[in-house]
């Protein structure tokens, strides 16, 4: 894909009312703003609504655009807003400043030695390495174990997981599209990968152990 | 943590996000790398961190939005402006 244009030039063709940048920005930017709002809402209908009643708000709200954070991350930053209220309203998620962040261990402190033991917090058994996946039988069930392993996560590591990790955007971003600090994105990351990873351990116990 | 002890495997699990992020202060960054010298299981852990975040970035794309959806946009962009 062609890069789009500076932010600049974007903001100014679309206040000019150029349709093709307008047409530039929905086409490449919807399908990500899909898979968040997704993360907040129950139905990829009601996510279909998110993401154009984002997009309604970024219309409207376009001259008050001040460039202080990227384009992207504004058009985000309403999306977030939007799919978060509908969230709420549709009793799935909860106002991210009720919940407390959180704590304990990422992996089962059974996997490791015991106070008293030898070798105290070491592992007890070696994690074992994975296979590859060769077949593409095996691929695309390990894809649904991914995909469901994202799904099962709290909303707020899901949120940020889906943005650093299956969007591949910075830290830095997410943590302005978010309004969250550096520390606690990489609290929610940490979380949301240990888990994924765990999810990914247990499916290749299972294969190996019918 | 700013002593040189070692870094045991249940506390190496917890920082593997902050050494990837490179959120580390140095001594804590030369614990992980001393210890993932010697800790076959947590150079195992570390790789299948890896291998997790590839996993995630390979989930497939979902579509865009719906015709209708898109072109709703585009007639209320041409209205609105």
């Amino acid at each position: 894909m062609p890069p789009l244009p500076p932010d600049e030039e974007l903001v100014r063709r679309l206040r000019a009312g150029d349709e093709a940048a307008f047409g530039l920005v929905l086409d490449r930017w919807s399908p990500g703003m899909l898979r968040l709002a997704r993360s907040f809402v129950s139905t990829p209908d009601s996510a279909a609504e998110c993401v154009q009643d984002a997009w309604l708000a970024v219309l409207e709200g376009l001259d008050r655009f001040e460039g202080r954070a990227a384009l992207r991350t504004w058009v985000y930053r309403i999306l977030v807003n939007t799919a978060k209220r509908r969230g709420v309203k549709e009793g799935r998620s909860v106002p991210w400043s009720s919940v407390r962040p959180e704590d304990g261990p990422t992996v089962d402190p059974d996997r490791f030695r015991g106070p008293g033991e030898p070798y105290a917090g070491h592992w007890r058994e070696l994690p074992a390495p994975w296979p590859t996946p060769e077949d593409a039988t095996l691929a695309a069930e390990m894809r649904s174990v991914v995909a469901a392993a994202v799904a099962d996560l709290p909303e707020r590591q899901r949120v940020v997981l889906t943005l650093r990790d299956v969007q591949g955007y910075a830290a830095a971003e997410v943590c302005s599209i978010l309004e969250i600090s550096p520390t606690y994105q990489r609290v929610l990351l940490h979380r949301a990968r240990a888990s994924v990873r765990g999810r990914i351990e247990d499916y290749h116990a299972r294969a190996v152990t019918p | 943590m700013t002593d040189a002890e070692p870094l045991d495997c249940d506390e190496f699990v917890e920082l593997v996000t902050a050494y990837l992020e490179d959120a580390l202060d140095p001594a804590d960054r030369q614990r992980v790398l001393d210890h993932l010298d010697l800790c076959d299981g947590c150079s195992t852990y570390l790789e299948q961190i890896r291998a997790t975040v590839r996993a995630v970035g390979d989930l497939p794309e979902p579509g865009g939005l719906p015709d209708a959806g898109r072109q709703r946009l585009l007639d209320a962009f041409r209205r609105g402006l």
